[in-house]
């Protein structure tokens, strides 16, 4: 194999490598689309649901078929009943959900299993009929990505069109569906018929899928690209896009891969591309990645760590200086901060390093006596006077609002308004005698050992 | 219809099949995690795979050691994705049971110049064919008996399933109902879960060779389903699903036998037939339960409604 092969793949030179190759982008792109809104809505089993739910419609519809004279092998008709049978599955997942006590989880595999059992007991009976073999039907559960046609491509780019016009009229009302059913139902908004609709749109999308990947791996692409778009963005619409993306791009990558090693099977390999951009997007999603999360929880416990130093120094110095006059900044013995709080020697090392770099204290060198500097104590004020704001804030309103608390903010009153701000400094100054400092006193003092 | 002594043999192996699966089935539905049958049912292919391509046979311990790798490892995979990615505990699972799928159909393809594997046959099985693999035949007053190679089988992976079963009632139930509490008795609620899966992994992998996932993954789910309906009490249910599964089999082999007779076909697969006699027995119980069936539900509603319309007047 050398360059120039690879590169007709790619570029889509050769007519039926083209064909397929468009045809699972076609695909990706519009599973990615629907997976988008199932994950949302906590349904991405549903797929798999369904798409085993087709198989007695699919046999059935051959049986029919059949009797009336064919060979049984037209698309549209086995189409049809695929969707049929699809539908009904997703129907009755509902149906026990509601009526009983049984989740969803043992519901969907309840209907997967019997519908599959029962498309193979037809299957069986199709076996032995004298009219016409079954062999075309086993692509329906495996798939024969290579061997796509040009109807094949004109039920894709039919299924790809309706879908994306669906979900770009209905947005709106999709959105609202997967995020707050109930206040969706409370608006008087139809959720049941938008919530069969954006089932049978699924369904399109699976029916149109079995035949080029197969009915198990269309589950991957209708679960895996929207879930690794998810780590990129927190908003619904991009979610979505790049769902849609993600997908057309694993079909494309897939389908070319299998073209050049055509032995392997090209719906495997599409799932394999796929489930590679989703460990990518797990491990380094902008928004949700696990490595920016790590960095994220890192440079909390640092913001954290500063805030806590801080705090126990200036209390430290505010305990024994005289009522009236202003703090002086004098040496404290590090086990003093040590006693402060229930950390350890080397996170508190850890913390007053990082509170050198960035000026708060004078040296480290003399590890036993830790000086702030002049900002050190500016910013040490500030930090205390936020946290006992805070905290009386939470013992006062604590009913009220306590998803407002923000103790990493700069200034309290960005959050809460000059007004609550004096108010709340007016009640901590109330609770001690008259002193000259700016930072009121703690309305719970943390004791050593604490 | 007529009824073979080979029969009997596939009846013995779908009952043994189906006891085994609804055994653990009963605690994977009480945990909302059916679905993890179905992800494992598909997950061991590249188990199954590898097995094969490194001992070149396909009966072997090393395939149930890769199967029982292979559950566990999904079930890890589905933690770790769901736990350190915030992903939704079943997109997870479909993720992660896709991709080994995917995995396992290319180590097939692979293999495929070496041993004789069709993937059809791990997803349909070939229930009817298991008499024919004889592997012991002792001799008992004076018959002698032609023991399946999938009847001894399966009867050690059912021994196993009630022997865990019975060893671990109480954790299971305990890790089973309130994971938290499990923890603070001292219970390890984690490896009751993995045990559970391995296990799971195991008896699909073992009922595999003789019939196939379908029956796997139905056998896991609807009779422990069809038991919740009828009972509240854990022993009860793992008792009842245990009938009803071997009920199932019973039903689904003579209904494999009859029912194409009717519409003028010669037979069927008895495998799908024994999940859809599984599903009717299901839809039965659905409808007539004694207490939370939907007929005594909606008749519960009329009454109230028209005790209220009393207490009204």
């Amino acid at each position: 194999m050398d360059i120039s092969e690879i590169l007709n793949v790619f570029l889509l030179c050769d007519y039926n490598t083209r064909l397929v190759v468009v045809c699972t982008l076609l695909l990706g792109c519009a599973c990615g689309l629907m997976g988008g809104f199932l994950l949302l809505r906590k349904r991405s089993l549903m797929g798999d649901t369904l798409s085993h739910a087709t198989l007695p419609g699919i046999g059935i519809s051959f049986m029919i078929g059949v009797m009336l004279g064919g060979d049984g092998k037209s698309l549209p008709l086995l189409l049809v009943g695929a969707t049929v049978t699809g539908v009904l599955g997703c129907v009755t997942v509902l149906f026990i959900r509601y009526h009983t006590r049984i989740k969803d989880d043992a519901a969907m595999g309840i209907v997967l299993s019997v519908f599959f059992g029962a498309g193979v007991v037809i299957l069986g009976f199709i076996q032995t009929m004298p009219e016409g073999s079954a062999a075309g039907l086993e692509s329906f559960i495996y798939g024969k990505t290579a061997s796509m046609v040009m109807s094949d491509f004109r039920l894709l780019i039919l299924v790809a069109g309706v879908v994306l016009v669906f979900s770009m009229l209905l947005f709106k009302e999709f959105q609202l569906l997967c995020f707050d059913e109930t206040y969706a139902s409370s608006q008087g908004w139809p959720v049941r018929v938008l919530d069969v609709l954006l089932l049978a749109l699924v369904t399109a999308v699976t029916v149109a899928g079995l035949q080029s990947v197969g009915l198990i791996l269309i589950i991957a692409f209708l679960i895996t690209p929207a879930a690794a778009a998810r780590f990129w963005t927190e908003r619904f619409d991009r979610m979505l896009l790049l769902s849609g993306m993600i997908g057309g791009m694993s079909g494309w990558l897939g389908a070319s891969a299998s073209a050049l090693a055509p032995r392997l099977p090209a719906g495997a390999l599409i799932v394999l591309v796929a489930a590679a951009c989703f460990l990518f997007s797990m491990l380094f999603g902008s928004k949700r990645g696990v490595l920016i999360r790590l960095f994220r929880q890192y440079q909390l416990k640092r913001s954290v760590g500063r805030q806590h130093l801080l705090r126990a120094l200036y209390e430290i110095l505010e305990a024994d200086h005289a009522e009236g006059e202003k703090l002086v900044i004098r040496p404290v013995p590090f086990r003093q901060v040590r006693g402060r709080r229930t950390w350890s020697d080397n996170s508190l090392r850890r913390y007053l390093r990082q509170a050198y770099r960035s000026g708060l204290i004078e040296t480290l060198t003399g590890e036993d006596a830790i000086i702030l500097t002049n900002a050190g104590l500016e910013a040490a004020a500030q930090v205390t006077r936020n946290h006992r704001l805070w905290e009386l804030y939470l013992i006062e309103y604590a009913d009220v609002a306590t998803s407002r608390v923000d103790r990493d903010a700069d200034a309290v009153e960005h959050v809460l308004g000059e007004k609550m701000v004096a108010e709340l400094e007016a009640k901590l100054l109330a609770l001690r005698t008259v002193d000259g400092t700016l930072v009121p006193p703690s309305p719970h003092p943390i004791q050593p050992g604490d | 219809m007529n009824w073979y002594s080979i029969d009997t043999w596939i009846v013995i192996v779908g009952v043994l099949t189906a006891v085994s699966c609804a055994i653990p089935g009963n605690f994977l539905v009480l945990r909302k995690m059916s679905m993890m049958g179905d992800a494992i049912g598909h997950a061991v292919l590249p188990g199954l795979a590898i097995a094969f391509l490194l001992t070149h046979s396909r009966a072997s311990f090393a395939l149930f050691i890769g199967a029982a790798l292979v559950g566990v490892l999904t079930a890890i995979f589905t933690q770790w994705i769901s736990r350190f990615g915030h992903v939704d505990r079943g997109a997870s699972m479909g993720i992660v049971f896709t991709t080994l799928f995917a995995l396992g159909l290319l180590l097939i393809v692979q293999a495929a110049d070496h041993v004789d594997l069709d993937p059809g046959c791990v997803l349909y099985g070939a229930i009817e064919l298991t008499p024919l693999e004889v592997s012991w035949r002792p001799a008992l007053f004076g018959f002698e008996l032609e023991v399946p190679q999938a009847a001894l089988v399966l009867s050690g992976v059912l021994l196993l399933n009630i022997l865990f079963v019975v060893f671990f009632f109480k954790e299971l139930r305990i890790s089973s109902f309130d994971p938290e509490l499990a923890t603070t008795l001292g219970i390890n609620a984690h490896l009751m879960h993995y045990l559970l899966m391995a296990l799971v992994a195991i008896t699909a992998i073992a009922a595999f060779e003789a019939v196939g996932s379908i029956i796997v993954i139905a056998m896991l789910i609807v009779p422990a389903a069809t038991a919740h309906l009828l009972t509240d009490k854990l022993g009860p249910m793992v008792l009842i699903s245990a009938l009803l599964a071997a009920l199932s089999a019973v039903l689904g082999h003579t209904g494999a036998l009859i029912v194409p007779g009717w519409f003028g076909f010669e037979s069927t697969s008895t495998a799908g037939m024994m999940a859809v006699m599984a599903g009717l027995i299901f839809a039965l119980v659905f409808l007539f339960a004694p207490r939370y069936g939907m007929v005594a539900g909606s008749f519960r509603r009329v009454k109230k409604a028209s005790k209220a319309e009393k207490s009204k007047e």
